[in-house]
């Protein structure tokens, strides 16, 4: 699928580390959600979510939409969840990247951080609607924070992301700058 | 700028077309399973107990190795802290502690005096037992619900639906029990309810979460709000799961209606709670009166 951009071959290990390291790192934003606090509101960004948008967003080719269920899956169990919330939310977010992306001809940072924010301010308010109808409804002007927060966070996400992305195709090592 | 989507587009080949098509497929079908969950935790909250049970055990003991350094750092910021305005509070508890000191006579002389009429009406206190004394290690910090994590689970006897309560006052109830780990139902949550009474007064009232770390507390008595700022609520012991007397929330404002109070419990500064039995309920009256009051 991906086409090496050298002419040198990559190792074996790089090819392993290339398809992993995205995986694991959305699986570690995700993981955030073990942080041993106790919240009495939810404040704390959804950066496994974050993790998501910032690698799609940088590599459109690594994944195919269906990747939001198992990751999304996996998110519902770490953060207790109701089941399905990410699952949902976060395929629908890739399938939404994946129709905006068909039809932009040219892509710059700010259109990036929109398309991120209206992503995250979507599976957000999808994630609450969700908890609202399993039984826990809470007014909307307290996610409203945690909103602002999450967009506020994506472009440090993503410049992690961007590091991340060098290290694991080991850009500048043995494959020419890309 | 580099191009939106590269590699995306499959060109002409047949075989990519059709692998990029079926991507989208397997994603819509996804969502309808999600979606299906979803509906299954709206009809049945507690399905799918086994794997969020499995998923807490998994994950449990990496908040609860790290609890320790939040809690000593916490402890750090509050010790500097109390260094502020330290005369004029000292002067203030000595008149605090002197006014509670008439009142802790009372309450002893209370105490005495019901411990006697206990003995003369010879009433059994059937309380559970604790199950477990355990330690809050975690919180739901991203979800809108209000879900707590203890480090107790079902190897110790923690089960779904069991009270749980601290020292200080009630925390809320397990909905989730793994082998090690259980979640803990936040009375702060918006879907928790907990039928309370008044400590001075005994009205009874309902306390319902309202997912900002208050509590909404509804008089179930018509006419008039009877609350007063700094007012105490016990739980009731209605309907059974909360065992009564348990402090619950002091109240902080009124607001039309309602009042509105904070819990006694503050999860963030737990650090044990006691997993207990459910209530039983209260006992019937001995001798089923003919004009029973509602």
């Amino acid at each position: 699928m991906r086409a090496p951009a050298s002419s040198a071959p990559p190792t074996r290990a790089i090819e392993i580390r290339a398809q992993v390291v995205p995986i694991v790192s959305t699986l570690l934003g995700s993981a955030t959600a073990l942080m041993p606090t106790v919240a009495l509101s939810p404040t704390w960004p959804p950066l496994g979510l974050l993790m998501l948008l910032a690698w799609r967003l940088l590599r459109p080719e690594i994944w195919m939409a269906w990747i939001g269920l198992p990751l999304g899956l996996a998110d519902d169990l770490l953060t207790g969840q109701t089941l399905g919330t990410g699952m949902v939310t976060w395929t629908a977010c890739l399938l939404l990247a994946d129709l905006v992306e068909g039809r932009l001809l040219w892509r710059d940072y700010w259109q990036e951080w929109l398309l991120a924010a209206i992503a995250i301010a979507f599976a957000m308010v999808a994630g609450w609607a969700i908890a609202c109808w399993t039984g826990g409804a809470t007014p909307i002007r307290l996610i409203l924070p945690q909103i602002a927060i999450s967009i506020l966070c994506f472009p440090i996400i993503g410049r992690l992301c961007a590091r991340l992305d060098r290290w694991r195709l080991a850009i500048g090592k043995i494959r020419a700058q890309d | 700028m580099k191009a939106p989507s590269r590699n995306k587009r499959p060109g002409f080949s047949r075989r990519a077309q059709y692998g990029l098509f079926f991507s989208y497929v397997i994603a819509v079908t996804g969502i309808l399973v999600g979606l299906g969950l979803v509906v299954i935790a709206h009809v049945d909250p507690t399905g799918f107990g086994v794997i969020r049970g499995g998923a807490l055990d998994a994950t449990a003991p990496i908040s609860s190795a790290a609890r320790g350094v939040v809690r000593g750092a916490g402890k750090v910021v509050d010790g500097i802290g109390a260094y502020f305005y330290a005369g004029s509070k000292n002067a203030e508890m000595a008149r605090e502690l002197d006014r509670d000191r008439a009142a802790l006579v009372r309450a002893r002389i209370l105490a005495l005096e019901n411990e006697r009429l206990r003995k003369m009406l010879k009433l059994v206190d059937d309380r559970g037992g604790s199950v477990a004394v355990a330690r809050i290690v975690g919180s739901s910090g991203v979800s809108s619900r209000r879900y707590a994590t203890l480090d107790a689970g079902r190897a110790q006897g923690v089960e779904p639906g069991q009270p749980v309560r601290s020292p200080e006052g009630l925390v809320g109830h397990v909905v989730d029990a793994g082998m090690i780990a259980s979640r803990v139902l936040l009375i702060t949550d918006s879907s928790s309810v907990v039928p309370v009474r008044l400590a001075r007064g005994g009205a009874p009232a309902l306390a319902a979460g309202r997912g900002d770390g208050s509590i909404e507390i509804r008089p179930l008595g018509a006419g008039g709000n009877p609350f007063n700022r700094g007012d105490i609520v016990l739980t009731s012991g209605t309907g059974g799961l909360y065992p009564p007397d348990v402090p619950v929330a002091v109240i902080l404002s009124k607001d039309g209606d309602v009042a509105v109070a904070w819990p006694l419990a503050n999860p963030a500064q737990l650090d044990y709670a006691t997993v207990e039995q459910p209530f039983a309920g209260l006992p019937p009256p001995p001798e089923p009166t003919k004009t029973a009051k509602p």
